[in-house]
């Protein structure tokens, strides 16, 4: 410990803090430009300048290590006169048009001036000006406004991963810009708006559309992925207008996916479903709340007392809350049916009823960081998980080695030290090679039961998949210096791989791995509730329906929540198909859409955030919110238009008065917490029969989901859609696959796979695995075909049959 | 850089038009009294390469070597005059990994051109000087970073590498020894900024040459963030000469505090411009002699002794100051990098000034506030004197930026900004006032 004194106060700080460390921790102001905490240090505003007894020159304390007995004073008077000075030359040319500026009333320069500078300024001459730069349809540049403080240009570098702004001509001339023609493209790129401490960047969609002091903030959850940022909505006359990151050092720290900061937008949109509808005779006429409702219980009851209970399937989205889904549950099991099931976009249920616990991601997000070794089997971690992905590269950064196995060979943005780009059946293997061979490294293989030994005899390892053991195993890599010991080991399982159908060998596999290398981690899980969903059993019971069945075997009634079927369910084509014959299907959603014609009731739920609820992370935090706006229109928040259902139905049990009294009885009481770390448990009761030599010789689809689409709410965000992730399906492939498959880019192909086709062009993607054939799902033109993973045929057909697709959600904004 | 054997370069300067080397004592350039002084031949002729291959084989200790710079008394040729010896003891001395050395030939400041001639007439001292520091630091990788606009010194240069490497002064195990040393040359594209070492070091990278904030100096973090050594040209040419006569000899060839000689680069109003290379110490009236005297019969009226970055000196000031660092600081100004600008009694010092902050606001990298925005305010105040257009505040205004400039940005290139403005306006107020006032010049009245 190091004994300083800052502004006459003795204090004790850590070896290698800067001043400004030490000064933020006692709450001593300094003002800066460029200092980020979470960045490198750039030393480029001097706005910290300080000065420091011995040094004849002001020091910059965001640089300036301290040392024992150094005497520091922020507000002396050269400190001053140097702060006064450096505000002096900031605004010299800067346009000071604050009145028309988006940052007015949040901005640090404003703010500083105020604080800091002179009252008036003594520069006459003509100042600068810069052009502005198009950098896509999420961020608004007013480069003048910029200070240069760099701050946009680390961050896309250090925490973006890739450095898509610079910094480019010198003194005067200098300015920030893009890459020639190019947008910044980055999934966190929203955080550079934060960052920027002017106006020079700022919030496209919510450009002129309000002032910063007429809104009100209202602390939430993020609704997307499982990783559970912590947000912070700004609503103006009862509608959301943007949305923030709120500082979550251990979730989110304070960053914002796109998709967290943009979504918002799809809760404006006019597809909102505002009053509930019935369908008379194929035509939708609008109703009351009292005649939906019975109408809905009617038809539930009519069906299930002449069909049986199991007549009726249920499916939830697992981005609805906790509470929901628990409602829904009790419903379905009122009624005395187990059809029930959350995985909509999982195809292998053979784990059913095998696993110890909840499934969930096996460590806290934290932990990530302290990572040595990191195998990541099936994700495209950036389009799944585009904000925890940052955490890996943290760990990369801190000299992890990253190990990948997966069908698509998508640039995470960090370095990859072992990768094996394979179709999904082969990834079984070749997870089994690193089984095999890390079983020889460490002499373990008495560990693992007789069966996996068995199969593994059959295996064949090969030098990349000894060379990813070997990594797992902390055994020093080509370029590495010394073994570790006791390596921190991660695994992870994705998006891709749980919703193929080698998910249960995949996931042993991988849980064998980690048992010989004492490993941390487990599935990485899609939605912002999947482990909420799984925690309440939102599945079907011993006799009941998984989501799959429920479509295979067709329910001659559904009842949906927050269901986009087509859209959301892992089999589109059919989904379409079951909703189709069904007699009857009651949704609640906050949408119409056309995934919803074939529905016969639409109930309007309030989106999240309109109503309060809980959602359970991929670390298994449960995390409450309260509604941030009143619910538009005639909607209602879903737990208490299932109350009122379930009342409608005749049945018990349903007298909840809020959403807490639900999670109440969820937990029974009990302090969530400690409920959920008893439950989480990524262990299996006993192995699963398991194949490894999975034959496959037909083409496989990899069937990703855009991180655009993953949801009801974000597909209908047009500034999202207006990015390039928002890329048309097409049919992706290698270009060895091309030649094999005869065809060249531009043409058209018929893919087929069970019970479903699509027309589609063929694209060059050398990132996909030999074997495979990338088509996105969730989306109008792909509905058509069948499962997200799984065999699928290609064949060259006529260019009359492809119809160009044209987003009908940017017209209808248009 | 050096990809592949170069054939049809032009390798070997001729021998200087200007060859009145009366006065002079010829230490860094001492091949230019040679018929082909640029050629390995000559060098070796002039007992070039010994000094290396004496301290590689006798495998001569590297503190001796640095005790001998030490007592040497060379101080940085770049500019900052810095202790070479000292700087070379700051280089870590076990080092797990590459260690690297960098030559600093970007000479970007205006009336400095003496680094050019060093590469251009004798190259192998150079590279000599560069292995010797090579051994004594362990340095594996050279670089020797040469400015942008001067391609056939350049070429050059690299045709002795290649000559060096042909005859086993470069490479692997040189000597039969286990001492390794591979150099490369490397062209900047004319910014002054890449002078800067740290600056430098980014553009070897690749990256757009721009100063790091300092601490870590390049001998902890450096090329590629390796230790790494920063010399400039000169200071490492004088090192072959320092190990052949020791390092007492050099120092008593100057005078305290500054040994050896200087190259002085001469512009401006003078008779025979050129470079110069004489002892520390010499009377600035012996210099100027050495150089013609003022041209065409004038006075003179002022001087900058050490390239832009330093004070300008009046006549009075300068007259009878010594050309060495102690002298020249005792009399109000300091020795830079050696660039010795005259001025004789018909310069305009207001449009003088106007010239060189428009240097410094074009050259300015941008990074830091007060550099990137103080030079344009000034250039623009001095732009609008000049236009006629001046107010009597606006000297004190430029006096205030400037001191604002000064002191409170990443790299020197704030200070250099500053500095002349602050002592142009000190020793020729009244030219200004004349110039405001009158809206035309006191000099020329234009
Ligand atoms: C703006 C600026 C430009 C510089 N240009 C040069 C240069 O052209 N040549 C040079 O040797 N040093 C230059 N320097 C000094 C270098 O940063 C460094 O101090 C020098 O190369 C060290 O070598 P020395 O110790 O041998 O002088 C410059 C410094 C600054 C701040
Ligand atoms: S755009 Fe903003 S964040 Fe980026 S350098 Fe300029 S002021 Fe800083
Ligand atoms: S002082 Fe000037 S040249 Fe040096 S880093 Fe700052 S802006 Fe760049
Ligand atoms: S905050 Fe320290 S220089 Fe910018």
């Amino acid at each position: 410990m190091l004994h300083i004194e800052i502004d006459g106060k003795p204090l004790e700080v850590e070896h290698g803090s800067t001043i400004i460390d030490a000064a933020d921790k006692v709450g001593i102001a300094i003002p800066r430009f460029c200092y980020h905490k979470k960045l490198s240090v750039a030393a480029n505003c001097r706005m910290c300048l300080v000065q420091v007894e011995k040094f004849n020159k002001p020091l910059p304390a965001c640089a300036t290590p301290v040392a024992d007995g150094m005497k520091i004073f922020t507000r002396s008077k050269a400190a001053v006169e140097a702060q006064k000075s450096v505000m002096e030359f900031l605004l010299i040319n800067h346009p000071l048009d604050c009145p028309i500026c988006d940052q007015g009333g949040e901005c640090d320069l404003q703010d500083i001036a105020v604080a800091y500078g002179a009252s008036g300024s003594r520069y006459a001459e003509e100042k600068r000006v810069v052009l502005n730069k198009n950098i896509g349809p999420l961020i608004s540049t007013d480069m003048t406004r910029c200070i240069q403080c760099t701050r946009c240009v680390r961050f896309l570098k250090e925490v973006g991963g890739m450095q898509e702004l610079g910094l480019v001509g010198r003194g005067e001339h200098a300015e920030i810009t893009a890459y020639v023609d190019k947008s910044v493209n980055s999934e966190l790129s929203g955080n550079i708006i934060d960052l920027c401490p002017v106006g020079a960047l700022t919030n496209k969609p919510f450009r002129y559309s309000a002032r910063s002091w007429e809104l009100t903030r209202r602390p939430s959850i993020a609704p997307h992925d499982g990783l559970g940022s912590h947000i912070e909505v700004h609503v103006k006359d009862n509608k959301v207008m943007r949305v923030l990151p709120r500082e979550k050092e251990s979730i989110n720290e304070c960053w914002l996916s796109d998709r967290d900061r943009y979504s918002y937008v799809g809760l404006n949109s006019p597809d909102r479903l505002k009053v509930p509808m019935i369908k008379h005779n194929g035509t939708w006429v609008e109703t009351d709340w009292k005649t939906a409702l019975e109408f809905a219980a009617g038809q539930i009851k009519d069906i299930t007392n002449q069909h049986g209970a199991d007549s009726l399937g249920v499916l939830a989205s697992p981005n609805s809350t906790m509470e929901e889904g628990y409602l829904i549950k009790q419903l379905a099991n009122g009624l005395g049916c187990g059809n029930v099931d959350y995985r909509l976009r999982q195809t292998d249920f053979r784990l059913d009823g095998k696993r110890v616990g909840i499934p969930w991601m096996g460590c806290n997000i934290q932990e990530i960081e302290e990572l040595d070794r990191i195998l990541i089997i099936g994700s495209n971690l950036r389009n799944e998980h585009p904000l925890l992905a940052q955490r890996f590269r943290k760990a990369v950064a801190n000299g992890a080695e990253l190990s990948v196995v997966s069908p698509l060979d998508n640039d995470p943005l960090m370095k990859v030290a072992h990768k094996v780009i394979v179709r999904p059946n082969d990834m079984v293997n070749v997870l089994g090679q690193i089984l095999k061979a890390m079983s020889g490294l460490q002499r373990l293989s008495l560990c693992l039961p007789p069966s996996l030994n068995a199969l593994l005899e059959t295996i064949t390892v090969r030098p990349n998949t000894q060379a990813m053991a070997e990594s797992l195993a902390g055994l020093a890599g080509p370029d590495g210096l010394v073994d570790l010991v006791a390596p921190k080991v991660g695994l992870f399982i994705g998006n891709m791989a749980l919703s193929d159908p080698r998910f249960t060998e995949m996931y042993s596999m991988m849980e064998a791995i980690g048992g010989i290398c004492g490993a941390k981690g487990g599935i990485l899980p899609a939605a912002a509730n999947s482990t909420g969903m799984h925690f309440m059993g939102v599945m079907p019971n011993a006799t009941g329906m998984h989501a799959r069945a429920m479509l295979e075997v067709p329910r001659k009634a559904y009842l949906l929540l927050n269901v986009e079927p087509e859209l959301d369910c892992q089999h589109a084509a059919l989904a379409k198909a079951a909703m189709a014959q069904a007699e009857c299907v009651v949704a609640l959603t906050a949408y119409k859409s056309e995934a919803l014609e074939n529905a016969d009731v639409l109930l309007p739920i309030a989106p999240f955030t309109e109503t309060s609820g809980t959602f359970m992370s991929m670390e298994g935090r449960v995390q409450s919110f309260s509604a941030v706006t009143k619910p538009l229109a005639e909607c209602r928040p879903a737990w208490k238009v299932l109350r009122v259902l379930a009342n409608t139905l005749g049945l018990d049990g349903f007298d909840f008065d809020s959403s807490e009294a639900v999670k109440n009885a969820i937990f029974k009481g009990e302090k969530p917490s400690t409920v959920v770390w008893r439950n989480l448990n990524n262990n299996l009761k006993e192995l699963v029969e398991i194949e490894v030599n999975i034959k496959s010789d037909g083409l496989q689809r990899i069937g990703e989901v855009p991180q655009y689409e993953s949801d009801p709410i974000v597909r209908r965000s047009v500034p999202l859609q207006k990015t390039k992730y928002n890329i048309r399906p097409m049919a992706r492939m290698r270009a060895e696959q091309m030649a094999q498959l005869d065809l060249v880019e531009g043409d058209i192909v018929l893919a087929t796979q069970d019970k479903g086709s699509a027309v589609l062009q063929v694209k060059l993607d050398n990132h996909v695995a030999m074997g495979c054939i990338r088509i996105a799902a969730s989306h109008e033109q792909t509905i058509g075909l069948g499962d997200l993973m799984g065999d699928i045929t290609i064949e060259k057909t006529s260019k009359e049959l492809y119809k160009p697709y044209e987003t009908t959600m940017l017209k209808v904004v248009a | 850089m050096v990809t592949g054997a170069k054939t049809s370069v032009n390798t070997t300067a001729k021998k200087p038009v200007m060859t009145d080397l009366k006065g002079q004592t010829l230490l860094t350039l001492r091949s230019l009294n040679e018929e082909n002084p640029a050629s390995l031949e000559t060098y070796i002729k002039l007992g070039g390469y010994a000094q290396l291959k004496r301290i590689v084989t006798e495998k001569v200790k590297a503190t001796d070597i640095i005790t001998q710079i030490k007592t040497s008394n060379l101080r940085g040729r770049g500019g900052a005059g810095f202790p070479t010896g000292l700087k070379w003891s700051f280089m870590p001395r076990y080092y797990d990994g590459t260690k690297y050395l960098v030559c600093n030939t970007d000479e970007g400041e205006p009336g400095t051109f003496k680094d050019r001639d060093i590469i251009r007439y004798n190259p192998h001292q150079l590279i000599e000087g560069m292995a010797i520091a090579a051994y004594t630091l362990g340095a594996r990788v050279g670089y020797n970073y040469i400015h942008g606009e001067i391609w056939q010194d350049y070429d050059i240069f690299e045709a002795a590498l290649h000559e060096a490497k042909a005859a086993g002064y470069l490479g692997e195990n040189l000597f039969g020894s286990n001492f390794s040393f591979d150099l490369y040359a490397v062209h900047g594209y004319g910014a002054y900024i890449c002078g800067e070492e740290t600056a430098l070091i980014e553009s070897i990278e690749g990256k757009k040459g721009q100063p790091r904030f300092k601490p870590p100096f390049p001998a902890s973090y450096g090329v590629f963030g390796k230790p790494t050594n920063v010399n400039n040209t000169e200071s490492y040419t004088s090192i072959p000469w320092i190990l052949q006569h020791g390092g007492q000899a050099f120092a008593d060839l100057g005078v305290p505090n500054s040994g050896g000689t200087k190259l002085f680069s001469i512009s401006g109003h003078v008779e025979k411009p050129g470079n110069y290379e004489v002892k520390m110490g010499m009377p600035f009236a012996d210099l100027l002699a050495l150089a013609g005297g003022i041209w065409k019969g004038r006075q003179l009226k002022a001087v900058i002794p050490g390239g832009p970055s330093t004070a300008v000196m009046t006549a009075e000031m300068v007259q009878n100051a010594t050309m060495d660092y102690d002298g020249l600081s005792k009399a109000g100004s300091s020795l830079g990098a050696g660039s010795m600008i005259v001025m004789d009694d018909t310069t305009c010092m207001v449009k003088t000034l106007k010239r060189l902050s428009y240097f410094f606001y074009e050259e300015s990298c941008g990074q830091c506030t007060p550099c990137r925005e103080g030079t344009g305010w000034v250039y623009r105040v001095i732009s609008r004197i000049v236009d006629g257009k001046g107010k009597m505040e606006d000297l004190d205004l430029l006096t205030d930026v400037s001191n604002n400039i000064s002191g409170r940005t990443i790299c020197a290139l704030g200070d250099a900004a500053a500095t002349p403005v602050l002592s142009f306006i000190k020793h020729f107020r009244p030219e200004f006032e004349y110039y405001i006032t009158h809206g035309k010049s006191m000099v020329d009245g234009r």
